[in-house]
């Protein structure tokens, strides 16, 4: 209902005149104070820790996987096949004599490389897009806008059987085709913060003195986009992560399905819930879902530290 | 808080008969966590029928006030102490749907923006019938009702504007439907926030007057918030001047403005251009320093930082109400020593006006082309700038003002056959195709400084980077000479490696005056530098463009709406007018009473803090599209002296009455001097032009 809205900081005072030394130290230290809130903020929220907490499980397995089990993901467990969740294997074996908690394990190194490299592209390439469409406008705007606009009309799986049958399934072609995926959502938010920022008067003024559209928009413009980027990153990599087991699941993505990724194992194993051996199927499928929800709260923390 | 805190000058129980009572309400926000004192104990009332005024500079609480009488507060206000009070209820203590109810039948707010206290998509006669509705009255009497809603307050063709949408008003008739709105309920008090601040100054007139008009109509007491104190001075009984969350000074206007008794309420009247004072006659008062931060403890003066008479005392308690004459007191230790405030300098440094003209706007026209209408923005300008003067100029909203200093830097290019010129050469239009000599001659300031600096930047890279382009200087040069600007504005160099969004409003306008300044320029665009500014940051931003000027020999285009200013800075000025310069003169020539009906209108809108109440003309209906201009004199619609048959007819040419001074008008001077009788005619005047 209200608009009046209590100033977040504390700019520096007028100095007219204002004889004294002393009031830059109060200054630089609200500015330092305003971080160290902000990141006491960030670091007593629960959402923030538990997000950490589950994110660097599993970067730790992807990174370093004998430290969390000493079996490996091909090799036959002395307990045998289709063992259920106990003391024997923690989360079970699978049909063909797998631990499924050593295959989860080894299941985090592909997702967590694969997802970032393509969020990674993909926001590259987008905030170019955006950013050239959102100073330019005119005919480089209209043109762009139609072709996004012809591939958020292809139902993405669609989109993604046509990329990969095209170019085949090897590890750089499933990247190029999430991050293809990804390109027009992200160009579209760049898109519409840079038009925002060229009606600034600074662009006006960058343009007043005769600055090129080149430095304008790498320069001027991009500086202050950034934060968008990062939040729109983080928000992308939780829905990548999604993309590639999916991906996964369909068997669209390289290699063998022998090989330990959580989409495969799914895939391989969901049939069997039928027959109530769950376990092989469902923990991959809870590690999609816990690295996803401990990147999107990650995501969602450090915007509300942000905005605090 | 301690008892001397709460305590007021008042009768033994005036909340059971005032429309507002507020006793020493302390109020804080809670940010990233922590409570931030805003409000210090505030007292005060508004009794049944008063207009009571509260001034004050930015983040002094004011609006947090406002907000607080109707308990209106944003999630993280917190009330700390004190009470509210209306017709001795008190609101403080009402339960959600007690809190409502009063708010529906016996409180209006009317806020800021109109524009946001509207739904677009319903159109304004729902809007204003769903006010009655809530009242309890049917769907058919709410109509009713609304149609007279909308009559009282001078609304010309209600019936018209009740099937319309908000878009399709401007933005004085959306404040006047929102005013409605507000009194729908015949509230016993009515808080408006800045009803004017985003309005033309002749818009804001109208919405004055209205609101004028209306309190003898109603016998609601209304609370007026504003930064302006020509308006609370034209406005209201009485007035409390609040500073830091403190009331520090209150009584009726007249004594206030008057016989200031609080060294902040003097600060802020000398730091106002009052009574004609130019900038060849003294200084503007600018207060030093800057205020408290929300949430500082300050358990003593909050104005001993800025303060010349402040002694130890004043850092040891927080002062007590002194009375000065009846009802009229101040909260200074040294009321009695109020005259010790030292005046303003008087100006002895002379300033010279070079003769020949160095920036010249020759026959330049602008045409803009919309859906294949042809859209003149700018019609035959001409102006010229001598070495060292300044031009104000003025107009309404939409005359063409940035348009033309946009054309002058190059980012529209003039019609074929205008001409920008540097010392008798013609420059190129664009900016990218001038030469790096015409791109420096002419830079400009913007009026809103958080959008002209780029917030990525520290501001030395800002000032380095005008400095390396206009001037080719390069290297640890071009660091001395950023550092050398810098100073000349009074940046210490702690700023320069500060961004914008660390330094105050003030600060941020000296750097992108020093940006300005950084390619040595002939002429200084100023659009308006001081609008969003505070007045005493205003003031020390006006004497710095009044010494640079003298020290750098460079000219001011000044554009502003406030004609104070423009008196104070400007030597000549010229008015502008549908894309068309109505009239130019010396500063002089153009307050000496012979001027153009459009300049005469606009001169005698502005809300007068030194209490000289003038007839106003109204200037009626709003200013007519560029792309439909009027035939003839582009002003007849709305002119209160236009000759039928030949205003509408033939197009007045420039005519010079004394040297230099020259109006673009049909009627002699002799004419022009006679007195206006001031009518109403505003309802057929601004029917006629809403049913164009």
């Amino acid at each position: 209902m209200t608009s009046s809205q209590p100033p977040t900081e504390t700019p520096a005072a007028d100095p007219v005149e204002d004889a004294k030394p002393a009031a830059a130290a109060p200054i630089a230290e609200g500015k330092k104070q305003i971080r160290k809130e902000q990141l006491r903020v960030l670091y007593t929220s629960p959402g923030f820790i538990v997000g950490v907490l589950i994110v660097g499980f599993w970067i730790l397995a992807s990174v370093l996987p004998g430290v969390l089990t000493s079996f490996d993901p091909k090799e036959f467990v002395e307990a045998g096949p289709r063992v259920k969740p106990g003391s024997e294997a923690w989360l079970g074996t699978d049909k063909n004599g797998w631990d499924v908690y050593t295959r989860v394990i080894y299941g985090a190194r592909k997702i967590l490389t694969i997802a970032p490299i393509s969020t990674a592209v993909a926001i590259m390439v987008g905030t170019f897009l955006g950013l050239i469409m959102g100073y330019y406008k005119g005919w480089v705007d209209e043109i762009l806008s139609r072709v996004i606009e012809a591939i958020l009309s292809i139902p993405i799986i669609l989109m993604a059987i046509v990329i990969i049958f095209t170019f085949g399934r090897s590890t750089t072609v499933i990247i190029g085709t999430i991050a293809v995926l990804f390109v027009p959502a992200i160009t579209r938010t760049i898109r519409s913060a840079a038009i925002a920022e060229s009606d600034l008067d600074y662009v006006m003024s960058a343009k007043m003195r005769g600055e090129s559209g080149f430095f304008i928009v790498t320069r001027e413009i991009l500086p202050n986009v950034v934060g968008l980027v990062v939040v729109e990153g983080t928000v992308r990599l939780g829905y990548a992560i999604f993309t590639y087991t999916t991906l996964a699941f369909l068997g669209f993505v390289g290699g063998n399905i022998t090989d330990a990724d959580w989409g495969i194992d799914v895939s391989q194993n969901y049939e069997q819930i039928a027959r109530d051996i769950w376990w092989p199927s469902i923990f991959p499928a809870a590690a999609i879902a816990s690295l996803v929800i401990g990147v999107n709260l990650i995501a969602d923390s450090i915007d509300k530290a942000v905005k605090s | 808080m301690t008892v001397t805190e709460s305590h007021t000058p008042e009768p033994a129980d005036p909340s059971e008969h005032a429309a507002l009572a507020i006793d020493g309400l302390e109020m804080s926000y809670i940010v990233r966590g922590k409570p931030r004192k805003i409000l210090r104990g505030v007292s005060f009332e508004v009794r049944p029928g008063e207009a009571y005024g509260l001034v004050g500079e930015s983040g002094c609480g004011k609006s947090t006030t406002a907000y607080a009488a109707l308990r209106y507060l944003p999630g993280n206000g917190v009330i700390d102490a004190g009470r509210v009070l209306s017709g001795g209820e008190e609101l403080t203590a009402m339960s959600a749907s007690q809190l409502r109810e009063f708010r529906a039948q016996r409180a209006s707010m009317v806020f800021q923006d109109p524009v946001q206290a509207v739904n677009p998509v319903l159109k304004i006669g729902t809007q204003v019938a769903e006010a009655f509705q809530v009242m309890g009255q049917s769907k058919s009497e709410a109509r009713v009702s609304a149609l007279a809603a909308l009559e009282r307050v001078r609304i010309a063709a209600p019936e018209s504007v009740m099937e319309r949408y908000p878009h399709q008003l401007s933005g004085g008739m959306l404040q006047r439907v929102v005013i409605a709105m507000g009194l729908a309920c015949d509230p016993n008090l009515l808080v408006l926030d800045e009803p004017t601040t985003g309005l033309d100054a002749t818009v804001e007139a109208e919405v004055l007057d209205l609101v004028r008009d209306l309190r003898s109509e109603l016998n609601s007491a209304i609370l007026l918030i504003a930064h302006n104190l020509g308006v609370i001075r034209t406005m209201c009984d009485r007035v409390g001047v609040m500073y830091a969350g403190r009331i520090v000074e209150e009584g009726t206007v007249a004594e206030v403005f008057d016989n200031p008794s609080h060294p902040y309420t003097k600060g802020l009247l000398n730091s106002i251009p009052r009574r004609g004072l130019r900038k060849t006659d003294r200084e503007l008062f600018a207060i030093p320093g800057s205020a408290p931060p929300i949430g500082a403890d300050l358990p003593f003066c909050t104005y001993i930082d800025r303060c010349p008479i402040a002694t130890d005392i004043c850092r040891s308690a927080v002062p007590p109400i002194v009375d000065r004459s009846d009802g009229h007191w101040t909260r200074c230790h040294h009321a009695d020593r109020i005259g010790d405030v030292p005046e303003p300098d008087e100006v002895t440094v002379p300033y010279d006006i070079g003769t020949e003209q160095v920036i010249g706007v020759e026959g330049v026209s602008k045409t803009f082309r919309q859906r294949g209408h042809e859209v003149p923005a700018l019609v035959g300008v001409d102006l010229g700038f001598a070495e060292g003067e300044t031009l104000g100029l003025v107009g309404e909203s939409g005359s063409g003002k940035s348009t033309l200093a946009k054309t002058m830097l190059g980012v529209h290019a003039p019609d074929e056959g205008g001409a920008i010129t540097l010392r008798g050469r013609k420059m190129a239009d664009k900016a990218t195709s001038r030469v790096t000599e015409s791109v420096r001659a002419i830079s400009m300031v913007f009026q809103n400084p958080d959008s002209a600096l780029n917030r990525a930047w520290t501001v030395r890279r800002i000032l380095q980077r005008s400095v390396v382009k206009l001037t080719g200087i390069k290297g640890a040069a071009a660091d001395k000479r950023v550092e050398e600007i810098a100073e000349a504005m009074q940046l210490s160099p702690r700023h320069l490696d500060m961004r914008p969004r660390q330094l105050s409003g003030g600060l941020k306008q000296r750097v992108a005056i020093a940006r300005a300044f950084a390619g040595d320029p002939e002429v200084v665009v100023c659009d308006e530098p001081t609008s969003a500014l505070d007045v005493s940051v205003q003031a020390a931003i006006l004497n710095l463009l009044a010494r640079l000027q003298n020290e750098e020999r460079s000219s001011y285009m000044f554009i502003s709406h406030d004609i104070g200013v423009v008196r104070y800075l400007a030597d000549r000025i010229a008015v502008m007018y549908l894309g068309r310069i109505m009239e130019i003169g010396s500063t002089a020539t153009m307050f000496d009473g012979t001027n153009h009906p459009y300049t005469e209108a606009l001169l005698s809108a502005v809300p007068n803090v030194d209490g000289v109440a003038e007839d106003r003309i109204p200037l009626t209906g709003s200013i007519p599209s560029p792309a439909n201009p009027p035939p003839g004199c582009v002003f007849h619609t709305r002119c209160h002296r236009a000759i039928a048959g030949l205003c509408e007819v033939t197009v007045p040419e420039m005519v010079e009455l004394s040297p230099g001074h020259s109006i673009k008008c049909h009627l002699t001077v002799e004419q022009l001097q006679e007195p206006i009788d001031v009518d109403a005619s505003i309802i057929s005047a601004e029917a006629a032009a809403l049913l164009d």
